[in-house]
């Protein structure tokens, strides 16, 4: 059993590409439950980010630190009342939210966390992305119109012309991306892990190539995507002191549940169509320069600098085991903290064991790939935190404005930059 | 509360009455509350010392208080100057006023240095045109009325208090009105009457000829009563209204 | 657009909404409903119906005494009770002649412009969360944590104050009360700037509020606006300075004006009265006279019959106050003049053309409060 796995781990292709369906299968659900842990953890860090900026402290109470906080929310959601509006078409109202669901893990089909993990590499990979993401749109529509009441409609209607808008700049500057692969062999690639191979074989980001239009395509890319997923400064759909309440009104519980479920999945999605365009995948940073060779005995042959980078995410997470087990410390010495300061003892010594397993060699050479990749991906969600604790909200004659006066030029600028500029050189 | 009649009263009476609260204001530190009886029962006896009383503390000279004084006053307190009064408002404002409405203008004071007119409901539109036309008075600051119910001729005071950026005066234009008169409205001249007549005619019930929407806007709509007339207890609602809208039995 | 030349109207002709911004909502700083007719998204009219926080307050006054009268008119505009107490003492002081002594009117401004401060935070915070900016409300109300602390220590009470007295105040400065005045002033300047730095070039912030409810300065007069709103709209006119009152005259400061007569100009006069202020407290507290703190004014009070009408600058206006008096205990009748009732009037020709999130907005930027709307 165990060679079984490890001789399918050796091998240099996906699941997908092997034709490999059992291991497709085990890849589909570690993707999955990989997106909710990280949805769950963005709840958490999403309230305690926000705030921390607002002067204040978060949750506190549930969990030490408020780590629980997510779980107890969660529960509260499953145990809720299943509420049906009277009127409302009961089919597409509980179908709504599935099919949201569906479509925004249907995405990670094709997401690289490495050369191969991903679930499978599509040769149109980044086109299946925009077009799966894009039946969120409808999924939105129909779950506004089956609440049977003017305000979800009015704002299923306004969030789905904001996506849609959104989604023609997004498109032209992922093609202007996909231009960039042709560089050096003349033959493009959509395939997301072919983009990321051509960024590792030019030696570039295409965030640095043809200073500065990967630059602007990358910020009109970011842009477009917060305004796709309905965050904060483009969140008018679904703000509460608007007279419109989102189209997610009608619902509660677990319904509820699955469509924030969804948003935030769509936040992860849209970070890594970026990540993986511009910012290089799965690469470290420098990827290409390996440092002077040195050699540790049973453990480590290679450059220097891949030695240090390979540290790395061990050494992360006995930094978080840290932040842990000194918020422990200085926990208050008293009778009722006494369970949440041993919960955060052992998370911290959780997380210093999970750091010590990625030292080891099997462990630590596989990991590398899915830690940059997820820490680019962190670095995408803080930003989204920061945008909404920082922005005030666009009116949405303005949102509409910016996405086809703006950012719609501004892209097709610089896709017919790109392609000049990548026959000239 | 006293029955004191009021209105614009001439000015001995005036004085008497405030020579006689004034008194009996400053006497009453650390008096026994009693001093509140005392003015009533030296009003009638007041009118025929008033005259003395006020030119006698006039002048400041210290005369003693009217033999109608009650001892426990105390005796060597040198009766204090007359309180304000109101006085004629000699300026060309008010002159060029009455030059041109005459009568209708019937009283042009000032009280502790405020201007005030006083002038006929029906002379009212024309002399605020006038006000606001001619002598800058271009911002309406309030509109409001006072009840006395036991004036004879006219129960309401309606009161406008106009100010004027051009000369930084303020000035109260006042006409009074019988309960039932209607108002000439004046949101023609100032928009922001608008909801000021609407509130004077939810608390007082008075009908302002030419708004454009005058209804009630404090108090719902269907209330009944005035509650600002004095002949409306405090402790009153509408019991009808309370019990049909708010569904509570008793009403209150 | 082409003109239509059928005659009867098809489902696809836009036909008006009713929408209503009910009672309870979050954004209408109280209970205020306003009824919109909207042609798809523009607003084509508003009605605001008022009243739910009618409390009376003008009948109760006819039956108390002046004294007792004084804490009710904290209750109207609770967030700057100090300013409403202030306007009715001056009016009391102003009916029975008397004058309050030096000490009394200096430690009035220092309360006052503290409590404009603190007016002025609470509307920067609820203006920002209205529009989506959810951060600036936990700066400004965690500043304005310091001066209601001030206000704690000199009169025991945090929001609805009382902190004066008809001829004067009725508490000294506490012990290390002018020092601790100082040091928030060098506190919140600082902190101004830090709310400056989030929003005054912020490009969201500017595009929701320029050109947002605008309204010229002929209109504004004619609306009877006053307040930051009038002078927003290039009309130089503040109640310190044209009428003085309680030493006012005695202080250097100036009156910020906006031009454009849009939210943003108000947003800008606001927080420059909110420098002006702490300039004004400074001066206050170092030129803080020693002497007695109350004149001589009797328990019974019974001013001559009469009637006055005072007003001062309230942070949100002019704030008036006409007191008739019979000559006995108790007022005849007091008339409170609210700035917000006034300048609430104004909403619909701000709003008229707007689109519906514009609504909520200059909601806010006219700084309403539903205690001194409805009294």
């Amino acid at each position: 059993m165990l060679q079984y796995v490890t001789g399918y781990l050796s091998q240099p292709v996906t699941p997908g590409e092997a034709g490999n369906y059992i291991w497709a299968l085990i890849y589909i659900l570690v993707v999955i439950m990989g997106v909710s842990g990280v949805v769950l953890g963005m709840n958490w860090g999403e309230r305690k980010a926000l705030a921390h900026m607002q002067v204040r402290l978060g949750p506190m109470r549930v969990g030490p630190h408020g780590l629980l906080q997510p779980f107890a929310d969660a529960l509260k959601l499953l145990t809720k009342e299943d509420i049906i509006p009277a009127g409302a078409d009961k089919l597409v109202f509980s179908l709504a939210p599935v099919a949201i669901i569906v479509t925004a893990w249907t995405v990670f089909l094709v997401v690289p966390f490495g050369r191969t993990h991903a679930i499978t590499d599509m040769n149109i990979g980044v086109l299946f992305m925009l077009g799966v993401s894009s039946l969120s749109v409808l999924c939105i529509v129909m779950a506004g119109w089956a609440s049977n009441s003017n305000y979800p409609l009015m704002g299923a209607l306004r969030s789905s012309a904001q996506m849609v808008s959104y989604e023609v700049a997004m498109g032209l500057v992922v093609v202007s991306a996909v231009m960039m692969t042709a560089t050096n062999t003349n033959v493009g690639t959509l395939s997301m892990i072919g983009i990321v191979e051509a960024q590792a074989s030019q030696h570039f980001w295409f965030i640095f190539k043809f200073f500065p239009l990967g630059l602007i395509a990358f910020v009109v890319f970011a842009i477009a995507m917060v305004a796709e997923t309905n965050r904060a400064p483009f969140d008018l759909p679904e703000a509460e002191s608007e007279l419109v309440a989102g189209f997610h009104t009608e619902y509660s519980g677990f319904r509820w549940s699955l469509f924030m479920l969804a948003e935030y999945s769509g936040m992860i999605a849209v970070s890594s169509i970026a990540v993986t365009l511009w910012l290089g995948g799965w690469l470290r940073p420098f990827a290409s320069i390996h440092g002077p060779q040195i050699t540790i005995p049973h453990y480590w042959r290679g450059g220097a600098l891949d030695f240090a980078a390979s540290l790395l995410p061990a050494l992360c997470m006995f930094l978080l085991a840290l932040f842990c087990l000194v918020g422990a410390y200085r926990m208050p010495r008293l009778r009722t903290f006494r369970i949440q300061t041993a919960g955060l003892t052992v998370f911290g010594l959780g997380l210093g064991f999970i750091g010590m397993v990625l030292l080891c060699p099997p462990v630590r050479d596989r990991v590398q790939d899915i830690f940059w990749f997820t820490a680019k991906i962190g670095v995408f969600m803080y930003l989204f935190i920061w945008y909404r604790a920082t922005f005030p909200r666009y009116r949405f004659d303005q949102l509409m404005r910016v996405g086809w006066k703006v950012l719609l030029p501004i892209g097709l600028g610089v896709l017919i930059l790109t392609a000049i500029v990548g026959v000239l050189l | 509360m006293p029955e004191d009649t009021l209105g614009n009263s001439s000015a001995p009476e005036t004085a008497a009455a405030q020579a006689a609260d004034a008194k009996s204001s400053v006497g009453s530190q650390g008096e026994p509350p009693v001093q509140p009886a005392k003015p009533t029962g030296e009003e009638a006896p007041k009118p025929l010392a008033a005259p003395a009383a006020a030119t006698a503390a006039a002048p400041g000279t210290g005369a003693p208080a009217p033999p109608a004084a009650v001892p426990s006053k105390t005796p060597a307190a040198p009766a204090k100057p007359a309180g304000p009064v109101p006085e004629p408002w000699n300026e060309p404002l008010p002159n060029d006023l009455m030059s041109r409405f005459g009568s209708a203008v019937r009283e042009a004071s000032t009280y502790l240095g405020q201007a005030y007119l006083v002038i006929d409901c029906a002379e009212a539109p024309e002399v605020l045109r006038v006000l606001r036309d001619e002598c800058q008075f271009d911002y309406c600051v309030d509109l409001t009325a006072v009840h006395y119910p036991k004036r004879e001729a006219t129960q309401f005071d309606v009161v406008w208090i106009l100010y004027s950026f051009t000369r930084n005066q303020r000035v109260r234009v006042k006409t009074q009105i019988k309960d039932g008169d209607t108002v000439p409205s004046v949101v023609g001249l100032w928009p922001t009457a608008n909801w000021l007549e609407r509130e004077c005619y939810d608390m007082f019930g008075i009908q302002f000829a030419g708004h454009p929407d005058l209804r009630r806007i404090l108090l719902p709509d269907g209330w009944k009563g005035f509650p600002l007339r004095k002949d409306y207890p405090i402790t009153q609602q509408d019991t009808e209204w309370v019990r049909e809208n708010l569904h509570i039995e008793s009403g209150q | 657009m082409t003109t239509s030349h059928r005659e009867e109207r098809t489902f696809l002709d836009s036909q008006e909404l009713i929408l209503n911004m009910g009672p309870q909502h979050p954004s209408t700083h109280g209970v205020l409903r306003v009824i919109l007719k909207l042609d798809g998204e523009k607003v084509i009219g508003t009605e605001c119906v008022i009243g739910y926080l009618h409390r009376g307050v003008e009948k109760i006054a006819e039956n108390r005494t002046y004294a007792m009268f004084n804490p009710y008119v904290d209750r109207m505009d609770y967030v700057a009770a100090v300013s409403n107490g202030l306007g009715y003492c001056l009016a009391v002081e102003k009916l029975i002649n008397v004058e309050v002594p030096a000490r009394a009117q200096f430690l009035r401004v220092i309360m006052t412009e503290l409590n404009r401060l603190a007016s002025h935070q609470v509307w920067l915070g609820t203006h920002a969360l209205d529009i989506g900016a959810m951060t600036p409300l936990f700066y400004t109300f965690r500043d304005r944590e310091e001066i209601l602390k001030i206000f704690e220590k000199y009169c025991g009470a945090r929001l609805t104050t009382h902190a004066f007295r008809i001829g004067g105040c009725q508490y000294e400065a506490y012990d290390g009360m002018e020092q601790e005045v100082l040091t928030f002033c060098d506190f919140l300047l600082p902190k101004i700037d830090e709310y400056e730095q989030l929003l005054t070039t912020n490009r969201i912030w500017v595009e929701r509020t320029k050109g947002v409810g605008v309204i010229s300065g002929a209109d504004a007069i004619a609306m009877g606006l006053t307040g930051p709103p009038l002078r927003a709209s290039g009309v130089k006119w503040d109640l310190r300075k044209a009428q003085p009152y309680s030493a006012y005259d005695q202080f250097d400061f100036e009156i910020p004006i906006g031009y454009n007569g849009d939210t943003y100009d108000r947003y800008l006069v606001r927080i420059a009265e909110m420098r002006q202020s702490v300039r004004i407290i400074r001066q206050a507290v170092e030129r803080l006279p020693q002497g007695p703190i109350m004149a001589k004014v009797s328990k019974m009070l019974k001013p001559p019959v009469g009637e006055v009408y005072v007003s001062i600058e309230a942070p949100k206006g002019e704030l008036g106050y006409y007191i008739v008096s019979d000559g006995s205990l108790q007022p005849y009748r007091v008339r409170v003049r609210p700035p917000s009732f006034v300048n609430l009037q104004a909403l619909d020709q701000m709003v008229k053309g707007q689109l519906v999130a514009d609504v909520v907005a200059v909601i806010g930027t006219l700084d309403i409060v539903l205690g001194e709307v409805d009294r």
